[in-house]
């Protein structure tokens, strides 16, 4: 038996799954598409008291347009986002993102609330999350609140959620009409977690550009590159901004060396991914 | 800790075990339901060796526990043949060599089902990263894609 023990528990309701946290006060973990959590427990390096399974709260799995938001209940899957109609009309920098994540058996039991609580800094959810100002719902016993990627984020597999909480909801801002998108990664292999990934969009309106970028694997948590953004909203999207966009987006990194790659390289990855993400973002937008 | 009654489907059939909550679903497979078609690699989602379809959908049997699959449909390698006769994707893989040892295979097969009910007429691009999912460590993936490919074919117009 590969896991060790634990006491299991799969309520149907948000309510139960809350209360049961409650009562393991830290003990207790949250059991998503278990994609992540599952090898941990298989390599016995997260050892909790009960695994609490959101798999039956069928109330956390939902896409929805509302109020200018697409919000995607936490349990949704992520081979839901990939085939979902509302999320290829509304984000389709989500859509695109979602390709890169894992492989396709690992996305039919893959959920965005656990990519975004997991904090992997090279996951690309959260990447998309930060670029286009999305927030997260948190329900805890006091109540809900609502967090920004950087109020979420502190650093790698590390979130502000308190132990006591669950994460409900993701809501991201609809993109504009005409905006353009591109999520470009560099992984050793197709569905390996990315070096580097950079998440960009850019659209016009009244003659004037906005421009979103963030990256993954670039430091303990995914990053707003707001410099970059401001060349190409001052300079447009020509080549040469473009290319100096793609230059400020190294210096702004603040990247780590792991046994995937230096710190230097990764530098140099977010220059070159941030180039190529605003080439494709801007050829795409209206 | 108390063991629990995990009843499915598997293949059709309607299957009923106990085991205590930790245990994995493909460890349930073969060690419970004595189905050791699914192979075990790496215990942690890598290699594809574990792939079964779970309602429908290819995923890694390694990292689900069988008390998660209580009510589920699993379809496995074991449920592909009917009536004493390959599947068409089976038949693809011996016949454009798509394995050697067969390690591999129970998980290739059900990705590349997967793959193709998803997406029936794939480029050769579309079914190597397709099949990326599971890791092969004889055939140099030439004779899988080629399969894959040829079974696209022979499958379409029973679609
Ligand atoms: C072979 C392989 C390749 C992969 N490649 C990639 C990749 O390229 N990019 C990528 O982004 N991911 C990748 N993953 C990880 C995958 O996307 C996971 O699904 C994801 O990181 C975690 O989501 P999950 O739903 O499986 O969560 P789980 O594994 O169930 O949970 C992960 C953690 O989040 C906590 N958690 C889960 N849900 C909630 C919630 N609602 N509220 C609070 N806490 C919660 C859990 O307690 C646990 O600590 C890969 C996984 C594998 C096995
Ligand atoms: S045994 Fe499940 S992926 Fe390797
Ligand atoms: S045939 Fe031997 S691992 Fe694929």
């Amino acid at each position: 038996m590969k896991p060790p023990k634990f006491e299991y528990h799969a309520p149907s309701t948000l309510d139960e799954a809350l209360a049961l946290l409650a009562r393991y006060n830290g003990d207790a973990k949250l059991l998503a598409g278990g994609q992540s959590l599952v090898p941990l427990l298989n390599f016995r390096l997260a050892r909790p008291a009960a695994l609490i399974d959101l798999n039956r709260i069928t109330s956390l799995a939902y896409i929805r347009e509302h109020d200018g938001h697409v919000r995607l209940g936490a349990m949704t899957r992520q081979r839901a986002i990939e085939f979902s109609p509302v999320v290829a009309r509304r984000l389709p920098l989500l859509r695109e993102a979602t390709r890169w994540v894992g492989h396709l058996p690992i996305r039919s039991r893959g959920t965005i609330g656990g990519s975004i609580a997991h904090a992997d800094p090279s996951a690309e959810y959260p990447a998309v999350l930060t670029a286009l100002e999305g927030e997260v719902v948190a329900r805890g016993p006091k109540g809900e609140r609502t967090l920004s990627s950087g109020a979420l984020f502190e650093t790698y597999l590390t979130t502000t959620l308190a132990p006591d909480e669950i994460l409900t909801e993701v809501r991201l801002p609809v993109m504009p009409e005409g905006a353009g998108w591109a999520f470009e990664e560099l992984a050793r292999r197709h569905g390996d977690f990315a070096i580097v990934g950079v998440a960009a969009a850019v659209w016009r309106s009244g003659g004037r550009v906005t421009a979103r970028l963030a990256t993954a694997g670039a430091g303990g948590t995914p990053r707003r590159l707001r410099a970059a953004e401001e060349i190409v909203e001052r300079d447009g999207l020509g080549a040469a901004a473009i290319e100096a966009a793609g230059r400020r987006a190294s210096e702004l990194v603040e990247p780590d060396a792991d046994i995937h790659a230096s710190a230097d390289y990764r530098r140099h990855l977010a220059g070159v991914l941030t180039e190529r993400a605003l080439k494709r973002a801007a050829e795409r937008a209206a | 800790m108390t063991a629990a009654t995990v009843r499915l489907t598997v293949n059709g059939a309607a299957r009923e075990g106990r085991c205590e909550p930790r245990k994995l679903l493909v460890d349930f497979l073969r060690e419970d339901l004595g189905l050791t078609g699914t192979h075990v690699g790496c215990e942690h989602g890598i290699c594809g060796a574990c792939t079964v379809l779970i309602n429908g959908d290819a995923a890694r049997s390694c990292l689900m526990l069988a008390v998660q699959a209580d009510g589920a449909e699993i379809t496995t390698v074991e449920g592909l043949m009917r009536d004493g006769r390959l599947h068409p994707l089976q038949e693809a893989f011996r016949e454009h060599h798509g394995l050697q040892c067969g390690f591999c295979t129970p998980g290739m097969l059900l990705t590349a089902l997967d793959l193709l009910r998803t997406n029936p007429s794939p480029s050769e691009q579309e079914v190597r990263e397709g099949i990326s999912a599971v890791l092969c460590r004889c055939t140099g993936y030439h004779g899988i894609v080629k399969a894959v490919r040829a079974a696209a074919v022979t499958l379409a117009p029973s679609r």
